[in-house]
């Protein structure tokens, strides 16, 4: 137990002050390079060299394309709802950036004016705020599509809502076995859970959780392969068709913080936060205003606890470019059958099977810690294997449309795979080249 | 308690005078020159054929509806995840019972195709 002082009055109002708008203006920053690194990455996996005109290695190409989208014209189509128009981006825009508020990003920092949490604001309702605050970014895309009154954007965004809606409900499901383990919703308690309590990240004992977290986070977000709302072979760009100029650059703004807030949440959900592993000298919490349970805090161990943070998070932004060149685009009845048919009942046969595995463990008189986590994490690889092996791919996910599917198998002599006469074709074309 | 959300207020107000900013900002720096073309309704260069805001798959609705059932079902469990440990073997029979009961629901549903999209 150490007594690092409360933070009262002034420097609490400034140390606050500074917190708001350091991790205001740090997603902003981060978001703009994101579009640049975004553009890096894809151009490193299809063997490119990407943007690099612009300053050293590209690196002013955010402030080039933020400058340029401030200064280009802007168009209000015709019968467009104007007010719902030009509200929409303010509405994606505003949920996507304070959503970060409540998540935990460093050890707490001592002062000489006291102790100063490495959190915006640690709500006691936690990931409630979280979930409540994410589901109000459906009504940016909604009312962008429906303002348009563009066709393509009207898809977009009705698209965008079911499909956001659908994964809601696994995202919600896929929380609730932290809940049993945290015992608490603070994103604080589940860090400290992770690093302290239990000791194990949950992305061990909780793996198939984290499984369906990551799959919901993407379709949240609008990402690849879930991109349907934008896609653009089908709908030009979805739901943002209309807009140009500064009004398009925030719905881009939107996305790429809400991927940062996305990878952040599954960084402290799952990876213990800004937790270093194995090392205890980080471990600590803050139980009331200036007094912290466990190791001493430091300045030191603050800086290296956000480095922590920053090397997960970004982990998992890069997945999410990862996954965007390696997956291909759902077909939309695709999204809604893994998303209804798959991963809810899924999420709740786990969430079942992991109380009834934690309450045995608790009958059996386990003690809370690292045997605990590690039988846990045993236990849990029933279900994951049971899941990898039961979800027949070719059914849930695979290529073939449905009506094919009902029409029976192929007649004998046709192959799905190969014209009968593509080789005579290939040769045909290299003759040609 | 009421004062941690002070903090989320103010990032609430720096994120919307962000906001209206760019809007405003980028409404008066570009240029606006409309034209009849340029304000149609982007149709990839065909001109638009009717009205957008017409009925539209009844499913979208359907989804949503179901959306409300099951997001309620896990704010209930989550309120029940948090202390399940303490209530134990008790608590977990009767959330069993709850999540019985929406799965007949939602086979009921599957089995009516409300969940089918083709």
């Amino acid at each position: 137990m150490h007594d690092m002082g409360a933070l009262t009055g002034a420097p609490w109002l400034i140390a606050m002050l500074i917190k708001v708008l350091v991790v205001f203006f740090g997603t902003m920053v981060v978001v703009a390079l994101l579009t640049l690194m975004e553009r890096k990455v894809s151009a490193w996996m299809q063997d490119r060299l990407g943007p690099n005109r612009v300053g050293p290695g590209g690196l002013l190409q955010p402030a080039a394309d933020g400058l340029k989208n401030i200064l280009k014209e802007e168009t209000y189509p015709a019968h467009a709802s104007k007010l719902f128009f030009v509200l929409a981006p303010m509405l994606a825009i505003g949920p996507a950036l304070i959503t970060f508020a409540v998540i935990p990003f460093a050890a707490p920092l001592p002062t000489p004016w006291g102790l100063v949490d490495m959190i915006v604001a640690d709500l006691p309702i936690g990931i409630l705020y979280i979930l409540a605050i994410t589901s109000l970014g459906i009504y940016g895309i909604v009312m962008a599509g429906w303002a348009s009154n563009n066709k393509y954007s009207f898809l977009g965004g009705l698209r965008a809502a079911a499909q956001m809606v659908s994964y809601e409900v696994s995202l919600g499901l896929s929380l609730i076995p932290i809940f049993f383990l945290a015992g608490n919703v603070t994103l604080t308690q589940i860090v400290w859970s992770q690093q302290q309590e239990l000791g194990w990240w949950y992305a061990f004992p909780l793996g198939l959780s984290f499984l369906f977290f990551v799959i919901s986070a993407f379709a949240e977000t609008n990402r690849l392969p879930f991109d349907v709302a934008e896609a653009e072979s089908e709908l030009v760009t979805g739901y943002h068709t209309e807009y140009s100029s500064m009004k398009f650059s925030m719905f881009f703004i939107a996305e790429y913080s809400n991927m940062v807030t996305a990878s952040a949440l599954m960084a402290t959900l799952f990876l213990g936060g800004w937790d270093i592993p194995f090392f205890t000298f980080d471990n600590m919490r803050v139980i009331a205003p200036g007094i912290v349970e466990g190791a001493e805090p430091a300045w030191w161990k603050t800086l290296l606890t956000f480095g922590a943070f920053g090397i997960k998070t970004l982990f998992f932004i890069f997945l999410f470019m990862w996954v965007r060149w390696t997956v291909p685009r759902f077909r939309y009845d695709q999204i809604m059958h893994l998303g209804w048919k798959v991963l809810l009942p899924s999420a709740l046969a786990y969430v079942t099977f992991m109380a009834a595995a934690i309450l045995t463990l608790d009958t059996l008189g386990v003690p809370f810690d690292f045997w605990y986590g590690l039988i846990l994490t045993g236990v849990n690889l029933v279900p994951t294997v049971l899941f990898l092996v039961l979800i027949d791919r070719d059914r849930v996910i695979g290529g073939t449309a449905p009506a094919a599917r009902r029409s029976g198998p192929l007649p004998q002599g046709i192959t799905a795979t190969r014209r009968p006469n593509a080789d005579a074709n290939v040769e045909r074309e290299n003759q040609e080249a | 308690m009421l004062e941690s959300y002070v903090p989320i207020l103010i990032l609430l107000g720096v994120t919307l005078a962000n906001a209206v900013g760019m809007v405003v900002l980028s409404h008066l720096v570009s240029p606006f020159r409309p034209t009849p073309a340029k304000l149609e309704p982007y149709e990839s260069g065909m001109t638009p054929l009717g009205d957008t805001r017409e009925r539209f798959s009844v499913k979208f609705y359907m989804v949503a509806i179901l959306f409300i059932v099951f997001d309620l079902e896990t704010i209930f469990l989550l309120s029940w995840g948090v202390v399940m440990r303490s209530l134990g073997w008790q608590g977990f029979i009767a959330a069993l019972i709850f999540i019985v009961v929406l799965t007949v629901g939602m086979i009921y549903e599957w089995k009516k195709g409300a969940l089918e999209w083709e």
